[in-house]
């Protein structure tokens, strides 16, 4: 009777018993190790399995926890409580892994017109299947909210002006919406991603944004300019550039030659705008906060404080890294603040700008000079992990003429450090100039001069330059303020040597007059000498400002860098996409890199350093970034003509008149009003954002 | 080996395990949204209905019979095929990682599938061989995959249509599969 039921249970038993063996042993014997952490932090995630944090199932996000792809508080389910047992599993503080935000990229413009009649369910995954949506706009929004029905945390909802809108507080990061979207432009990035991303070839970028050295999303500040969210255009610009009070005043803008606007009309005046927003925020006497990602233990060593080290420095705190800056002069700045004069740009605006960077919790450290005070072997041994060189452009380059030597003769950027160190109370020496002075050179520093000189009350100011005004590479705003600050210039002259007087110091000057032949290798005419034309020219003072190069001597000073790679320039060599120098933890940007350039060349060159370092500290590849633009254009992008164009007159300038800026060193140049700012913001067209042909669009 | 070729088109069009046995309908509905999925969910189930055809024969043909123990077939080879697919996780895990990264997270899914299990027992009840009971579990499971990634193709373009609201989603999938079954009766002569 009992028998039958003694066998099945005998029999089942065995079955388990064989299987449980089987699969003990075979747990040994197929052992594959795995970090142990992983099976605890699955312990802690709710097991539901429901994928909302965006991992396939609850053992891809253990996995991804313990890899530090994702934060702790991973689990939309499980809420706080496991978070913070998963952070101590981890041994991090709850909560500081980066959190995921959504940002729709999508700022919008005015809705581009119907591509067809379109009938079908109301989902953007439907549309888009459809030639790719129903709006001319081919990357733009299609605005029928599949990422609002995604999201399960009610954190997007339709914008008044129809495509979604992010509530940042709302957001967890689960990265259902980006899924949702079938046209890439919802995107869940932490904000390291966002500070890190360059421009790509399939990124849909304006062409003022493709130009930009520094890669600033333009159409977006300006638009937060309309809309009148001045802090959000301050965000926006400092998610790429740090030094927007500076750019604002001394960029010379090459975003503006490649406006869109500007094919049919005036370009619109973007420079001005972002001095606009720039000011607006150190007028208002409030900083806004700006958040940076968790702390690493890295640490990153900056040599030279000027545009590219303070990017780059800005990035990587705002990377969680540790940084520390060190100049050779004993205020930050670099060349913004000793080469730029103060009538540019003034001190005190400087100034607040470098705190506002080193607020972050940036160290600083001034008057020590590498290769004498401190060299890269004892800064590897204090333990920085990486170093960046911004040593900038600061060696004067010689006219190799008789006579540069004599008393009164000076050099553009030496005689440029050593008034402003001056007259900002670093040094005690004046510098003694004299009533008659000619400055030698048609480039930016040589105009600095001449308008510092005219404010300082010389009698006579000129330039000789040995080609044309056409062929002179300084800012043409800024010629055209020397001339109507009166300043002489002397074209097609050619200085030959310096003529001394008997106590050894300068008093004439001889030229050779020139004509133009044919054009040389950079596309210029070159300038050939008339026999027998020399000129003499009667002056007192003498400053040669013909272009400047790295000064690189500090490799001689040591063993560790003595192989660094110099080019033939001087300057330093480096990958031009990742910055990286052929020593593995040295990068370079910024005009030691390139040679001398403008400032915003140097704030982009320190922000790709700055995601180099990034990848190099996290151990990762220093690779290129894919597809990337840098500074090429989209050929499709770029327009012969823009229909719908009404012309509306660009927004002039405010200066201070001439009579009284001459007699002074205040800045030169004011800012716009804010109804000019609103005006000016309205006649961006809003490129690669929904629709190209605005004006007809909001007819 | 004309027999084998009627078994394989029975197993795979006739008697399709998903479109004419219903079973195996929670993984039809929910991996058949997006045909990456669908292809994944396929490929494992293959690898898995093969495995355990042959073994589950081999414990009923060796173990149960001879024991006189076949009343025990459900429980025993429910606690077989579980077993066998934990096995096999591991296995690959050690041994072809590049499969099991492949299979990902549908090899587990398929431990508790009735279609694996209704498989297994059709091809004791049917009194097949071994060889026979091999090419039917290949068979049923490719028919699997046939019907899956079929109406994976028609549920994507479902998307597109415009469907009634009380109709979305699920229902629609429900109605299309009863469709795409019909289709499937009319094999029925066949064999």
């Amino acid at each position: 009777m009992f028998e039958p039921v003694f066998i099945s249970v005998m029999a089942l038993m065995s079955i388990g018993a064989i299987c449980g063996l089987v699969l003990s042993v075979a747990s040994k014997v197929f052992y594959v190790y795995e970090d142990p952490r992983i099976a605890e932090v699955e312990y802690f995630l709710s097991g539901a399995n429901c994928g909302g944090c965006g991992y396939a199932g609850c053992s891809a996000a253990a996995v991804a926890v313990v890899n530090g792809q994702a934060p702790p508080s991973v689990c939309i389910v499980a809420g706080m409580e496991s978070a913070i047992a998963i952070a101590e599993v981890m041994g991090v503080d709850p909560g500081s892994a980066e959190p995921l935000m959504s940002k729709n990229e999508c700022s919008g413009g005015n809705r581009a017109d119907d591509h067809f009649l379109y009938n079908g369910v109301n989902t953007c995954q439907a549309l888009a299947a459809l030639h790719g949506g129903q709006r001319i706009c081919s990357i733009g929004c299609l605005g029928q909210g599949d990422c609002i029905r995604a999201c399960h945390f009610n954190a997007v909802h339709m914008g008044p002006n129809g495509f979604p809108v992010v509530d940042e507080t709302m957001c967890v990061g689960c990265g259902a919406c980006e899924k949702a979207c079938p046209k890439n432009i919802i995107r869940v990035r932490t904000m390291s991603e966002r500070l890190l991303h360059f421009n790509q070839e399939d990124d849909a970028l304006a062409p003022c944004q493709q130009t930009c050295p520094a890669e600033i999303d333009i159409p977006r500040y300006i638009r937060q300019i309309k809309e009148g969210d001045y802090a959000g255009a301050v965000h926006t610009i400092r998610e790429r550039n740090p030094l927007l009070l500076t750019c604002g005043r001394v960029c010379p803008h090459p975003c503006e030659d490649m406006c869109r606007r500007g094919i049919e009309d005036e370009a619109v005046s973007i420079n001005q705008l972002k001095r606009f927003v720039a000011d607006y925020e150190m007028n208002s006497g409030q900083r806004l906060p700006i958040p940076c990602a968790p702390e690493t233990d890295k640490r990153v060593a900056v040599i030279g404080g000027g545009p590219a080290g303070l990017s780059c420095a800005y990035f990587l705190r705002r990377l969680g890294h540790h940084v520390k800056i060190l100049d050779m002069m004993p205020k930050l700045g670099g060349m913004t603040r000793y080469g730029i004069p103060e009538y540019r740009l003034p001190k005190e605006v400087l100034q607040w700008e470098t705190d506002g960077i080193l607020n972050l919790g940036i160290d600083f450290q001034g008057n020590v000079k590498l290769g004498e005070d401190y060299t890269v072997d004892s800064l590897r041994e204090e333990g920085f992990d990486a170093i960046f060189l911004g040593v900038g452009a600061w060696k004067d380059y010689k006219l190799r003429a008789e006579g540069e030597d004599l008393d009164g003769c000076f050099t553009g950027i030496d005689f440029l450090t050593r008034f402003a160190s001056h007259q900002q109370g670093d040094s005690p020496d004046d510098v003694a100039i004299g009533k008659k002075c000619v400055v030698i050179g048609g480039g930016n520093t040589a105009i600095d001069c001449v308008r510092t000189l005219i404010r300082l009350g010389a009698d006579e100011v000129s330039i000789v330059y040995r080609r044309t005004r056409k062929e002179m590479p300084a800012n043409m705003v800024e010629i055209e303020a020397a001339e109507h600050e009166g300043v002489q210039f002397h074209f097609l002259a050619a200085p030959v040597k310096a003529v001394s007087d008997e106590k050894g110091h300068v008093k004439q000057l001889e030229y050779l007059k020139m004509e133009l032949g044919e054009p040389d290798a950079s596309g210029r005419r070159r300038p050939v000498p008339i026999e027998g034309s020399e000129t003499l020219m009667d002056i007192d003072m003498l400053i040669t400002a013909i272009g400047q190069g790295p000064d690189v001597g500090f490799i001689e000073k040591e063993e560790a860098i003595k192989d660094l790679e110099i080019t033939r320039w001087s300057t330093i060599e480096a990958d031009p996409e990742t910055l990286q120098t052929n020593i593995p933890y040295i990068f370079a940007a910024g005009d030691a890199q390139t040679g001398a350039s403008l400032v915003v060349e140097a704030i982009g060159g320190g922000r790709r350093a700055a995601r180099a370092i990034h990848l190099y500290l996290s151990d990762e590849a220093v690779t290129p970034v894919p597809n990337s633009l840098r500074k090429r254009h989209i050929p499709e992008s770029l327009f012969e003509s823009v229909n719908g164009i009404a012309p509306i007159k660009r927004t002039p300038m405010p200066e201070m008149p001439v009579e009284e800026r001459i007699k002074c060193f205040d800045e030169a140049d004011l800012v716009i009003s804010e109804t000019d700012a609103l005006r000016e913001s309205n006649r961006c067209l809003n490129c690669c954002r929904i629709c190209y042909d605005k004006d007809s669009c909001a007819a | 080996m004309g027999d084998y070729f009627v078994l394989i088109i029975s197993c795979i069009f006739v008697n399709n395990i998903l479109l004419a046995q219903f079973l195996g309908n929670c993984p039809f509905f929910g991996t058949s949204k997006k045909m990456e999925t669908a292809v994944g969910m396929a490929m494992a189930v293959i690898f898995v209905l093969v495995m355990a055809g042959v073994i589950t024969w081999m414990i009923y043909h060796f173990l149960l019979v001879n024991l006189g123990l076949t009343y025990l077939r459900t429980i025993a080879f429910i606690l077989v095929i579980a077993s066998l697919v934990q096995f096999v996780e591991m296995f690959l895990k050690k041994s072809i990682p590049a499969l099991y990264a492949g299979l990902g997270i549908f090899l587990p899914l398929i431990t508790t599938n009735c279609a694996v299990f209704g498989a297994c027992v059709i091809n004791i009840d049917k009194e097949y061989s071994f060889m026979q009971a091999l090419v039917a579990s290949f068979s049923y499971a490719v028919g699997f995959g046939l019907a899956l990634i079929l109406f994976a193709g028609v549920r994507e373009r479902i998307l597109l249509a415009r469907v009634p609201r009380p109709l979305q989603d699920t229902s629609i999938a429900l109605v299309t599969a009863g469709i795409i079954s019909l289709s499937f009766y009319a094999f029925k002569g066949m064999v």
